[in-house]
C-alpha cells in the first residue's frame, strides 16, 4: 500500500479535519461574537471538499486504485456521490442557522465546528469498506449529532431530543455492534470483500443472524420502520437548522452505508437481506403515510414524510440491480432539494416576534398573506408527493420501474397504492394554505438566506428539474457501476 | 511448577474475592473486594501471555470503573439492606431467569459441541509477528495498518469533549476566577493599611 496516494485519497477528510480543528481554535479564542466568521469558514471548508470530491464523481472512478488504508476506505464514485450531497447539505444546515439560533441568542461558535465533524464522519461512512471503518464512521457522525440535537439547552424540548436520539442511538450502536462481531466470527475478516467472499458458499445460521442484526441497526440510522419511532420526536425537538441537517446530510450517508454494506458486502446473499428490505420499505411507506395524517405540527409531518420516502428508496435497494441502486442515488438527490426547500421555508414561517410557527392551523390562508412563501411550499408538497410536472415525481418513477424491470412487480404495485395514501396529507397541508380562512399568523421578515435556499431548491424540483434528469441520470449510474464493480 | 501453583493462588483468590463482593454486608467492602478480583484476574490474564489485556484490567477496570464505585457508594445514601428486601417476593423471577440463563448455556455450548457453528477462519491480515509481545504487536497494527481508523477514533474523542463542553459549560456571573497577574502584581505595601479608629467609632474599610 502507498501512504502517499492513500493520503490522496482521503484529502476530502483532512480538508474538513484540519478546517474544524483550525475552527475550534478560532472558536476558543474568538469566542461566540466570531460564530458568524466561523460559519462561513466552514461552508468555505465543505465548498473545498466538495471541489476535491468532484474528479472522482465526474471520472467514474472505480476498482483497486480507489483503496485507501489496506482496504479499509474507498474514495469511488459512488462514495464522492454521496459526499457531494452530505457536503450539500451540511452546508446549507450552516447557512440557514445564523438567524434562527440569533434569536435565542445561542449562536455559538461550537456549532459550525460540530457540522464540519459530522460531515467526516458520514463521509467516512459512505467510504466504508470495512467493518471498523464502518463504525467509527458512523459514531463521529452520531456523536456530533446527539450534541447538536440538544443544542438548545434551555429548551427543553431540545434537550429532549438529544436524549432520547443519544439513548435510542446507543441502543441501534449495540445492535449494530453485535452484528458486526458475528459476522466477524463467522467470517474471519471485517473487510466487506473478505466477508462477501467467505459467505459465497452459502450462509451459516450464526452469519445470517449477524446480517439481521447489522441491518436492524443500519434500519435504525436510516429511520426505515419499524426502528422509526426516534424520528418524529427528535425532528420535532432539535433546533430547526439541526433538524434540516438530520433530514439530509445523515440520511443519506445511512442510506449510502446501507447499500453498501447490503452489496458489497452481503451481495452474493441478497436473498437473505431482500426479504428485511422488502418488509422495511413497504412498512415504511404505510406507517410514514399513515402517522403523518393526524400531525399538526410540520415538522412532525416532515419527519413522517422522510419515513415516508426512505421506504420509497428502500424499493430501489429491494431489487438489488445496478438499475434500483441508481434509481435510489437519484431519489436521494431529489430528496435533499425537497428536504432542504421544506426545511428553509419551515424556518420562514414567523410570527411578527420571529417565533417560529410549526403548528398547521396557523398557517391557513397563507396564499393571501404571503403568496410566495404559500407557492413555494406548495410546489415542494406536490414534489414530495409524487404528483407529475414536479420533479419528485421522477424519482419514484425511476424507483418502481427498476422494481418493475427487476420483477418486484407486487412491491411495486403496493407502494404505488401506498404513495397515494401519502398524497393525501401533503394535498392537506396545501388545502390548509389555500382554501382556509386567514388565520394571519405568519408575518415575520424572512432571512434573504433562507429565501436563496428556498428559491434554489424550488427551481430544482420544479418541471425545470427535468433538464438534470440526463446529468444527475449519468452521474448515478456511474456511481451504482462502481458500486457493482467485480474486485 | 510455579506457574500451577500461581494460576491456582489467583483462581482461588478471584472466585474467594467474587463471593465476598456480593456477600459482604457493607457496599464499601464489596467494592473493595471488586477491586482484588480485578487484580487477581489480571494476574490469571499475565499466566496466559495477554499481558495488554492485564493491563487493561488493572489500568481501566481497578482505575477508572471501581474507583467510580466507591465515589458513588460513598457519595450517594443507598440503603443496600432495603434493597435486598423483597428477596423472598422475587426470588421465583430470580429462579426463573437463572434457569433461562443456564438452558441457554447448556444449548450454546450444546451447539458448539456438536458443530452446528462453524465459526470463521482468520484470514490473517491482523497476525501478530513472530517474537514481539502482546503491545508491540497491538502498537505496530494499530499504528500501521490501523492509523487512519486510530486517528478518525481520535476525532470521535474530540467530539466527545467539545460536546460535553457545548452542553454544560455557561458563563455565570456571580463565580470569581483567579485573576493570577493581579495577584502577582499585588506589592505589600499595597496590601496592607495602617489605621487608628478612634475610640467607640469602629473601623471603616
Amino acid at each position: 500500500m502507498d501512504w502517499s496516494q492513500s493520503l490522496r485519497l482521503i484529502a476530502p477528510e483532512e480538508t474538513l479535519s484540519i478546517a474544524s480543528l483550525i475552527l475550534l481554535l478560532v472558536a476558543a479564542w474568538g469566542g461566540d461574537k466570531a460564530a458568524k466568521l466561523i460559519s462561513v469558514l466552514a461552508v468555505a471548508a465543505l465548498v473545498a471538499a466538495g471541489v476535491l470530491v468532484a474528479p472522482a464523481l465526474c471520472g467514474g472512478a472505480m476498482g483497486t486504485e480507489t483503496f485507501a488504508f489496506y482496504g479499509q476506505f474507498k474514495a469511488d464514485a459512488f462514495a464522492s456521490y454521496a459526499k457531494v450531497l452530505i457536503y450539500i447539505s451540511a452546508a446549507v444546515s450552516l447557512v440557514v442557522a445564523p438567524k434562527f439560533f440569533d434569536r435565542f441568542n445561542a449562536m455559538r461558535a461550537e456549532y459550525p465546528v460540530l457540522v464540519l465533524l459530522a460531515a467526516i464522519g458520514m463521509g467516512m461512512m459512505v467510504s466504508a469498506t470495512n467493518l471498523i471503518t464502518l463504525y467509527i464512521g458512523l459514531e463521529m457522525n452520531s456523536l456530533a449529532a446527539y450534541v447538536l440535537a440538544a443544542f438548545l439547552r434551555t429548551d427543553g424540548r431540545s434537550a429532549e431530543a438529544g436524549l432520547k436520539y443519544f439513548v435510542l442511538g446507543a441502543l441501534a450502536s449495540g445492535i449494530l455492534l453485535y452484528g458486526m462481531s458475528l459476522t466477524y466470527g463467522f467470517a474471519g475478516t471485517t473487510s466487506f470483500d473478505g466477508i462477501s467472499a467467505s459467505m459465497a458458499h452459502g450462509l451459516s445460521n450464526g452469519a445470517l443472524f449477524g446480517l439481521v442484526f447489522v441491518f436492524a441497526g443500519l434500519a435504525f440510522k436510516i429511520s426505515a420502520v419499524p426502528f422509526h419511532m426516534w424520528t418524529p420526536d427528535v425532528y420535532e425537538g432539535a433546533p430547526t437548522p439541526v433538524t434540516t441537517l438530520f433530514a439530509t446530510a445523515p440520511k443519506v450517508a445511512a442510506m449510502a452505508l446501507t447499500m453498501r454494506v447490503a452489496i458489497e458486502a452481503f451481495g452474493d446473499q441478497a436473498h437473505a437481506w431482500q426479504q428485511i428490505i422488502v418488509f422495511a420499505a413497504l412498512a415504511s411507506i404505510v406507517v410514514g403515510a399513515l402517522g403523518a395524517i393526524r400531525q399538526s405540527n410540520i415538522k412532525r409531518l416532515m419527519a413522517y414524510s422522510s419515513i415516508n420516502n426512505v421506504g420509497f428508496m428502500l424499493v430501489g435497494l429491494a431489487v438489488a440491480t445496478p438499475q434500483g441502486i441508481s434509481a435510489m442515488l437519484f431519489y436521494l438527490a431529489i430528496y435533499v432539494a425537497m428536504s432542504v426547500g421544506g426545511f428553509a421555508m419551515i424556518l420562514m414561517l414567523t410570527d411578527e416576534h420571529g417565533n417560529q410557527v410549526e403548528d398547521l392551523s396557523k398557517m391557513a390562508g397563507l396564499s393571501r398573506t404571503r403568496p410566495g412563501l404559500a407557492l413555494g411550499l406548495a410546489m415542494i408538497m406536490f414534489s414530495l408527493a409524487g404528483i407529475p410536472p414536479m420533479f419528485g415525481f421522477w424519482g419514484k418513477f425511476l424507483v418502481f420501474k427498476a422494481a418493475v424491470d427487476g420483477g418486484m412487480i407486487a412491491l411495486a404495485a403496493l407502494g404505488f397504492a401506498a404513495s397515494v395514501i401519502g398524497a393525501f396529507y401533503y394535498l392537506k397541508v396545501v388545502k390548509v394554505m389555500y382554501f382556509d380562512e386567514p388565520a394571519d399568523v405568519v408575518k415575520g421578515e424572512s432571512d434573504i438566506w433562507h429565501k436563496l435556499i428556498l428559491i434554489g431548491s424550488c427551481v430544482v424540483i420544479s418541471p425545470l428539474g427535468f433538464f438534470l434528469t440526463k446529468w444527475l441520470g449519468h452521474l448515478a449510474d456511474t456511481a451504482a457501476a462502481a458500486l457493482f464493480t467485480a474486485l | 511448577m510455579i506457574q500451577t501453583i500461581a494460576f491456582y493462588l489467583f483462581a482461588a483468590l478471584t472466585i474467594a474475592s467474587a463471593a465476598a463482593t456480593i456477600l459482604s454486608r457493607n457496599p464499601v467492602h464489596a467494592v473493595l473486594f471488586l477491586i482484588l478480583a480485578f487484580f487477581n484476574a489480571a494476574g490469571l490474564m499475565v499466566l496466559t501471555g495477554a499481558e495488554f489485556i492485564a493491563m487493561l484490567l488493572v489500568i481501566v477496570y481497578v482505575g477508572a470503573v471501581a474507583v467510580l464505585f466507591l465515589f458513588v457508594v460513598m457519595m450517594l445514601d443507598i440503603d443496600f439492606a432495603e434493597l435486598r428486601a423483597g428477596f423472598v417476593k422475587n426470588f421465583p423471577l430470580g429462579l426463573l431467569v437463572a434457569v433461562v440463563l443456564l438452558a441457554e448455556m447448556v444449548l450454546g455450548i450444546g451447539a458448539y459441541k456438536s458443530g452446528g457453528l462453524v465459526l470463521g477462519t482468520a484470514d490473517g491480515t491482523n497476525a501478530a509477528p513472530a517474537g514481539t509481545t502482546n503491545i508491540e504487536a497491538i502498537g505496530a497494527l494499530m499504528y500501521s495498518r490501523y492509523l487512519f481508523l486510530f486517528e478518525a477514533a481520535g476525532l470521535i474523542l474530540l467530539v466527545a469533549m467539545i460536546g460535553a463542553i457545548v452542553l454544560t459549560h455557561r458563563q455565570r456571573g456571580d463565580t470569581r476566577g483567579q485573576k493570577i497577574s493581579k495577584q502577582i502584581a499585588r506589592r505589600p505595601d499595597e496590601a496592607t493599611v495602617n489605621v487608628k479608629p478612634e475610640v467607640g467609632k469602629g473601623v471603616q474599610l
